[in-house]
């Protein structure tokens, strides 16, 4: 028994690498991007989760730290596999950027005198702030409209545009600010 | 220790980021900024790097600014260090995952955290609008005006784009080649 068990494990193990590996390397602007092509690979083809599996996914990596393509593959691969899942699953995705980004940004050291690909930086730099901005108004649409949310907003950009104190320190206290306001509330309903 | 430095790093980035995409950039930014590892203009042109290249942006902005900072062994580190906390976190929570869906505590840290991911991100679109519209290495004033009206231009035409969800990639193609037109033009 054991001794079936293990190859097939290992199989699997190889599988979600690939499978990972593949995702990794064909999404473009990273996250929420990657979930059509995990849901085709993993749900259609390979079984292995199912739709409501991805949107528990979907609010997990909301909810967790870190970037969302490395919380779905942890956890598809745990979910298959146990920690060995994860860790391949993980690795898969991680290592076609990596390799990538690694050769792009040697490239970039080395044409970056060059005038031309100066100018287009120039050009690249406008394109990219049109598409930050779109991005913010995106995010800007999911957020809670009510004063707690429009009081949090304001103090961290003020914060973050003109002190010197860390964003680290700002997510901190905002994440204390959620908790304590929450408390709050939910005491409030309990009295009424 | 450089490694050490840069594991560390990215691993309170990789712990404290909430929200896919951009929602890491504002603490990138102030993280790395502040330790003069990039230029606030190097950032900018690598998020469009990292929107041209495959993978989370993330994983992208670790391992560019790990390599520059210590070649292979460095963007491995700093790779690490950014992939660990969700890694570690994700193990535990795809276990007991009820429990952690319906803590209060969970629920009311998320009611903080994306508001303040907004408030951080336009800090973030300020900072990167400074490097479109003030650039400091030019010093040629006619140069400078014409640049600045032809960067307003672009960003308009672009938001336009972007907001009728053109591919990210597109807009930057078109941005790379007027960005080179007008270079060669204005430089003339």
């Amino acid at each position: 028994m054991t001794d079936k068990k293990s190859p097939s494990k290992l199989r699997l193990m190889l599988e979600l690498f690939i499978s990972f590996f593949k995702i990794g390397a064909f999404t473009f602007g990273g996250g929420y991007a990657m979930i059509p092509l995990i849901q085709h690979e993993m749900v259609e083809k390979k079984g292995w989760i199912s739709d409501d599996d991805i949107l528990e996914i979907i609010a997990i990596a909301e909810s967790t730290p870190g970037p969302i393509a490395i919380n779905m593959a942890t956890f598809v691969g745990t979910r298959t596999c146990g920690f060995f899942g994860a860790f391949c699953a993980t690795f898969g995705v991680v290592l076609p950027s990596f390799i990538v980004i690694s050769v792009v940004a040697r490239l970039l050291r080395e044409f970056s005198d060059i005038k031309a690909v100066q100018y287009a930086f120039n050009g690249i730099r406008a394109g990219v702030l049109a598409l930050l901005l779109k991005a913010l108004y995106t995010m800007y649409k999911k957020v809670k409209k009510d004063v707690f949310g429009y009081v949090v907003m304001l103090a961290a950009f003020l914060v973050a545009s003109f002190t010197d104190i860390s964003v680290l320190i700002v997510i901190i206290c905002c994440a204390i600010c959620g908790i304590v306001s929450s408390l709050i509330i939910s005491r409030k309903e309990h009295k009424l | 220790m450089i490694y050490l430095e840069l594991l560390w790093t990215f691993f309170k980035i990789g712990a404290l980021t909430f929200g896919g995409g951009y929602a890491m950039l504002p603490l990138i930014q102030s993280e790395t900024l502040s330790r003069g590892w990039v230029t606030e203009s190097e950032i900018a042109n690598f998020i469009a790097v990292s929107e041209s290249t495959p993978g989370p942006f993330a994983i992208n902005m670790a391992t560019y600014i790990g390599t520059d900072r210590g070649g292979f062994l460095g963007a491995a580190c700093a790779t690490l260090g950014v992939v660990l906390p969700s890694f570690i976190v994700i193990l535990i929570v795809a276990r007991c995952y009820e429990k952690f869906k319906t803590n209060r505590f969970v629920a009311g840290a998320m009611t903080g955290l994306k508001p303040a991911v907004v408030g951080l991100i336009a800090a973030a679109v300020i900072s990167v609008g400074k490097t479109v519209f003030v650039p400091a290495n030019l010093t040629l004033d006619i140069f400078k005006t014409e640049m600045f009206y032809m960067s307003a231009a672009l960003f308009i035409a672009m938001s336009i784009l972007a907001f009728k969800k053109v591919h990210p990639i597109i807009i930057i193609c078109i941005s790379a080649v007027v960005g080179i037109a007008a270079g060669y033009a204005f430089n003339m």
